[in-house]
């Protein structure tokens, strides 16, 4: 029997049960080292799956040898492996990160139950991803929501964040409500959860009002859990108000994983056919997320704060995404593959450099950030990277995904959204160059002055470079990333099942 | 009577959108938890009213003159399982929403989202101008 057989079991298993054996020490560096321990562990386990699909197999391991679709099983494809090695990595190193930066924002008699939340989080994410149940998918996507609403509330200073947390636990809920009732009528229509199994039973049922109704259910939920354009509210105030190494956590991966979802669900479980063809899925997607680029690269441009920016920020991004998936092409799905790689990446990173400004500052107000690159020349270098990326200037992952995109627009022939896409670089140029000119070429202000400013401890700066450096090196080197962000999309639009 | 034929939907129907009214409409926090809690007990329902099969009993073997008779007709008891899962799941958004309601009362001293934003706001009021003051 290989070693390997039982990685998808464990990759679930082991942060899940570390979570109550935090409670149980209650000692915050304990609490701390238990949950890095088991985040390396993820992380190997998740990279030693990928490499069992690279190269194109599936794995389909049956939770308790009941095979599907009686039981459970978990379905790991590139698409999905690739993303839990990016979960990992982006936990594993926040986590590495927050060990710092919680003493300023959390009391030190609650630190173990910030690593319980995370590792329940992490558990909750991974499941999502793993997941080849459809049930599953809304349990772990509860999981993951009800601790990340804990996490954003844990904060001691900010009481801002108790009511963002509380939105977002009532929209989240309201969108996974939809996503459990959509379920619901699949179960109805078909008599199975299992996806692979639906997608075949689906086939046969495609005019049934039963399915119609299911597939718009699940198409709402799973905007409002993703925070596209109009049913983004909850997202800027739960960013800007979380404590920073959660941001960070939250920024790369939880809207992230709805993303994936949707992919699961619309090319895999009701075929693209079905959802681009003959629901229009990509009519209704496709201007929303072109509004959302441009207005929410705008509203970002008149932020005041650095969080609030970059969540905005965010939004915006998510519209790429969606944009380049609604276009139902495999090139189209490859290249929101890759900006979901290679955004989750620069975003953390970012996060990441703003909590180590704040921490030194005391403030995420851009006006308060006057000659940054001379106080913290470390941090304020890796933010120009960062946001460099962001923009898409050649050299940068963020170039890579831009490109893609746009030739996925045009081989479809959508002139006009490759334009729009450059059109709204435009706007990030414009709101991250503005931070770039309050860093480099502003005088410190007076109410600075008194602050003993310098360079952020070694601790947070690692992690920070090391998603600095990932970031660059996909973008001079793009070829993992797009390798597999291709595979993963023929996979997905070749309904290999 | 055909419309009252599916009334486990009618009931459905109603309940979720009288919890969804709720959590549009009311300002205060625990009346929007309630809300939650009565959307979801709708989907609850959906779901049990999906396994129900009619003049079937729970899925077991019945004991008759001393044999077992395999013909029994039973309701579909996975969308229950299902269900039970969701519940307990309800339970716990509750819970956390709740909690977080105590909190927010320790720090705003109110539970109206309409007056606890006017206290943001006032306090965004204040900040600035006490950034501006420096």
């Amino acid at each position: 029997m290989p070693y390997n057989i039982h990685f998808p079991a464990l990759l679930i298993v082991l942060p899940l049960m570390a979570a109550p054996l935090c409670v149980i020490v209650r000692h915050s560096f304990f609490s701390w080292l238990i949950a890095v321990v088991v985040n390396i562990c993820v992380v190997l386990f998740s990279v030693s799956l990928l490499l069992q699909v690279i190269d194109g197999d599936v794995i389909r391991y049956t939770l308790g040898g009941w095979a599907a679709p009686t039981g459970i099983e978990y379905y790991i494809d590139t698409l999905n492996a690739v993303l839990m090695v990016v979960i990992s990595i982006i936990s594993f190193f926040s986590l590495i990160y927050s060990k710092a930066s919680i003493q300023a924002e959390i009391a030190p008699q609650r630190y173990y139950l910030f690593y319980t939340g995370w590792l329940l989080c992490l558990t909750g994410l991974l499941g999502i991803v793993i997941t080849g149940d459809a049930f599953n998918v809304f349990v772990f996507l509860e999981i993951s929501s009800l601790s990340m609403y804990m996490l954003i509330a844990l904060g001691k200073e900010r009481k801002q964040a108790l009511l963002a947390a509380f939105r977002y636990l009532i929209m989240g809920s309201v969108g996974a409500s939809f996503i459990l009732l959509g379920i619901g009528f699949l179960y109805a229509a078909t008599g199975t959860l299992n996806m692979s199994d639906l997608a075949l039973h689906l086939v046969d049922a495609d005019q049934s009002r039963t399915v119609i109704v299911g597939f718009s259910f699940i198409t709402v939920g799973l905007l409002i859990k993703s925070a596209i354009f109009p049913v983004y509210s909850w997202l800027p105030n739960a960013y800007q108000y979380a404590p920073s190494a959660v941001t960070a956590f939250l920024a790369g991966t939880a809207t992230k994983v709805s993303l994936y979802v949707f992919l699961r669900f619309f090319f895999h479980v009701f075929g693209s056919e079905y959802s681009f063809a003959e629901m229009l899925l990509g009519k209704i997607l496709m201007p929303l997320a072109i509004v959302g680029f441009f207005a929410m690269s705008i509203v970002a441009i008149f932020q005041t704060d650095i969080r609030r920016l970059l969540a905005y920020s965010s939004i915006a991004q998510i519209g790429y995404m969606f944009a380049a998936v609604s276009m139902a092409t495999e090139a189209g799905v490859a290249a929101g593959v890759i900006h979901i790689i290679n955004h989750a990446f620069i975003k953390t990173a970012l996060f990441i450099a703003v909590g180590c400004i704040a921490y030194r500052l005391g403030s995420s107000r851009i006006a308060d950030m006057g000659n940054l690159i001379a106080l913290m020349p470390w941090t304020a270098s890796a933010f120009i990277i960062g946001g460099l990326s962001l923009i898409g200037v050649p050299l940068t992952a963020g170039f890579v995904s831009k490109w893609y995109l746009v030739t996925a627009a045009i081989d479809s022939g959508w002139w006009s959204i490759a334009i729009m896409v450059l059109l709204s670089s435009l706007m990030a140029i414009m709101y991250i160059g503005k931070i770039i000119e309050v860093f480099c070429f502003r005088k410190t202000t007076e109410n600075m002055k008194g602050a003993d400013v310098k360079e952020a401890p070694l601790f947070m700066l690692i992690p920070l470079w090391a998603l600095i450096i990932i970031s660059v090196y996909t973008g001079i080197n793009g070829s993992i990333v797009v390798g597999t962000a291709e595979l993963a999309a023929s996979q997905l639009m070749g309904g290999m099942l | 009577m055909e419309f009252f034929a599916l009334y486990n939907d009618w009931a459905v129907i109603v309940l979720m959108m009288a919890g969804f009214y709720i959590m549009i409409a009311r300002h205060n926090l625990v009346k929007k938890i309630l809300g939650l809690s009565i959307f979801q007990t709708g989907i609850f329902y959906f779901y049990v009213g999906l396994g129900k099969v009619d003049g079937g009993t729970a899925p077991i073997f019945i004991e008759e003159n001393e044999k077992l008779t395999e013909a029994v007709i039973y309701s579909n008891p996975l969308p229950h399982v299902l269900i039970l899962t969701a519940i307990v799941v309800g339970v716990a958004t509750m819970a956390v929403g709740l909690a977080l309601i105590v909190r927010i009362y320790e720090k705003y001293g109110s539970i109206e989202e309409d007056e606890i934003q006017a206290i943001d706001e006032q306090e965004q009021i204040n900040d600035h101008n006490g950034h501006a003051d420096h």
